[in-house]
This record gives structure tokens, sequence and C-alpha cells, in this order.
């Protein structure tokens, strides 16, 4: 049961991924990235992280995704230009990043990795994320919320400035 | 495949490796973004596959993978909020976002 589940998440992750990379509408691919990102949300679910889960839907659906279309709506205005390099480097690309797959995909099935003998089941994890966070990744935590303000005002001063012609 | 590690890290490098050609290949800025959040969504899965499946040890909890996952994250937000502003404001500059036309610097 779980192993047809899995499958069910993987197809719904991989396929839509392929889209992303390949389709010649910018549109098509951000809302197959959409589906590819449930997908994932999926899998964490799957893996006993349900904190993660609801975090991935939260940021990445409601809101990177938004973000990315928006800013796909605001960039299309006038002629449509070609989503996609030529031949020879797109070849290029295929030939290295294939490469990689096939050496990463050898080393996950290959290695002796320490795996547990036997799963526990999947405990509740908010209540011990948040023990981690503000105890032992209390620093990280605090500069990647300095880090998103930076961001955040970082964000607004680039477009502004540009807006206003500077 | 079966509900095992090297099935989870076998997704994660196909995310790693399509968002890589993506970023190699698009020449939409806004393409290449997406194939940054395929790669780190890559990433991310990769941590919270060994969170779950690695022998617990007594020194230090298997969660921290998933708070590593939520670090990649809050950065991935991060990211798409400058990036599409550079985006937004090359755009009003140069009326395009197709990255071989920036080539102010190419010297």
């Amino acid at each position: 049961m779980k192993d047809i589940i899995f499958n069910v998440f993987l197809l719904l992750t991989v396929i839509p991924c392929f889209w992303v990379a390949l389709s010649s509408n910018i549109v098509h691919a951000a809302f197959s990235l959409l589906i590819t990102l449930f997908g994932v949300a999926g899998l964490y679910v799957l893996l006993g992280a349900d904190f993660i889960g609801v975090v991935q839907v939260i940021v990445y659906i409601g809101g990177i995704l938004i973000l990315i279309i928006f800013g796909v709506m605001m960039t299309q205005r006038g002629k449509l230009l070609p989503l996609s390099i030529q031949l020879p480097g797109k070849l290029f690309g295929a030939v290295l990043t294939g490469v990689i797959l096939v050496a990463l995909i050898l080393t996950a099935t290959k290695s002796l990795w320490p795996v547990a003998s036997v799963l526990g089941e999947p405990q509740p994890t908010s209540a011990a994320i948040g023990d981690l966070l503000l105890g032992k990744y209390l620093i990280p935590f605090e500069v990647a919320s300095v880090l998103l303000l930076v961001a955040l005002v970082g964000a607004v001063l680039i477009v502004r400035r540009s807006v206003r012609g500077e | 495949m079966p509900y095992s590690l090297p099935s989870f890290l076998v997704v994660s490098s196909l995310l790693f490796c399509l968002g890589m050609f993506t970023v190699l290949t698009r020449r939409n800025a806004i393409g290449i973004l997406m194939g940054v959040e395929l790669v780190l969504n890559g990433a991310a899965l990769n941590f919270v596959a060994f969170s779950r499946f690695l022998e617990p040890s007594q020194t230090t909890s298997l969660l921290s993978g998933q708070v590593f996952t939520l670090f990649i994250i809050a950065i991935a937000a991060a990211e798409v909020a400058v990036a599409l502003a550079i985006i937004l404001s090359l755009y009003s500059r140069m009326k395009t976002i197709d990255v071989e036309e920036f080539k102010q610097l190419h010297g």
C-alpha cells in the first residue's frame, strides 16, 4: 500500500518536472511546477514529515509560485521570446546533466547507507522541530529571520529604484 | 519503486538534474528561476529522506534534517523575492527578460 502511494506521488513529482524543463510555454511550465511542488509535499508527508509538508504547501505553492506567476504576467508584454537556447547548447546541457544524473543514481543505489533496520512509526514532529529551532538551532533561526527581512527590504528597494528610473 | 531510501534519493536526483538542465538551457530569466526551485526541492527532499531512514543515534536528533529543510525553504523564499525584483528591474530597463540580451558586462 505504501509502495503504491509512493509511486503515485513519485509520478506526480517527476512527470511535470520534465514539463518544467522542456515546455515551450512559460505559463505551462509554471503550472507544472505547481504540480511538482504538490508532489514533493506529498512525499514529505509520506516520509512522516507532516510539518515540513504543510510548510511546503504554504510557502512554495502559496508564496513562491504566486510570485513566479506574477513575474510571468508582468514580463510577458510584447513579443514572445524563445524560451530555451538552440540545439548545440541544449545538447551540451543534456549530456552534462545526464552524466551527473547517472553518477547520482549509481551513488544512491550502490552505496551502503546506515539505514535503520526497523522503521519506527512516524511521530508528530511539530513540537520537536519547535524545540530544535529555539534550542540547538537558535542562531541559524535568527539569522534566517534577519535574512528574510533583508530580502524583503532589498526587493522593495531594487524595484522602487528601477520604477523611479534612477 | 519500493518505499526505501534509495528510491527517494533517485527521485531527488531526478529533481536536481532536471532543475540543472532547466537552468542551463532556459533563456527566459523566470524559467531559470523555476529551475533553481527544482534544485532546491531536490536537496530538501534528500534531507527529509535521510532524517526518516537513517539509524537514530544518541547524540543528534534525526529531526535535524527536517530543520535544515525549513532553512532551505526560508532561503528559497528570500532568493525568489530578490531574484524577481532584479528581473522586474531589468525588464523595466531593457524591455526584455531574455538572458542572452544582458551582455553589458561582456568585455
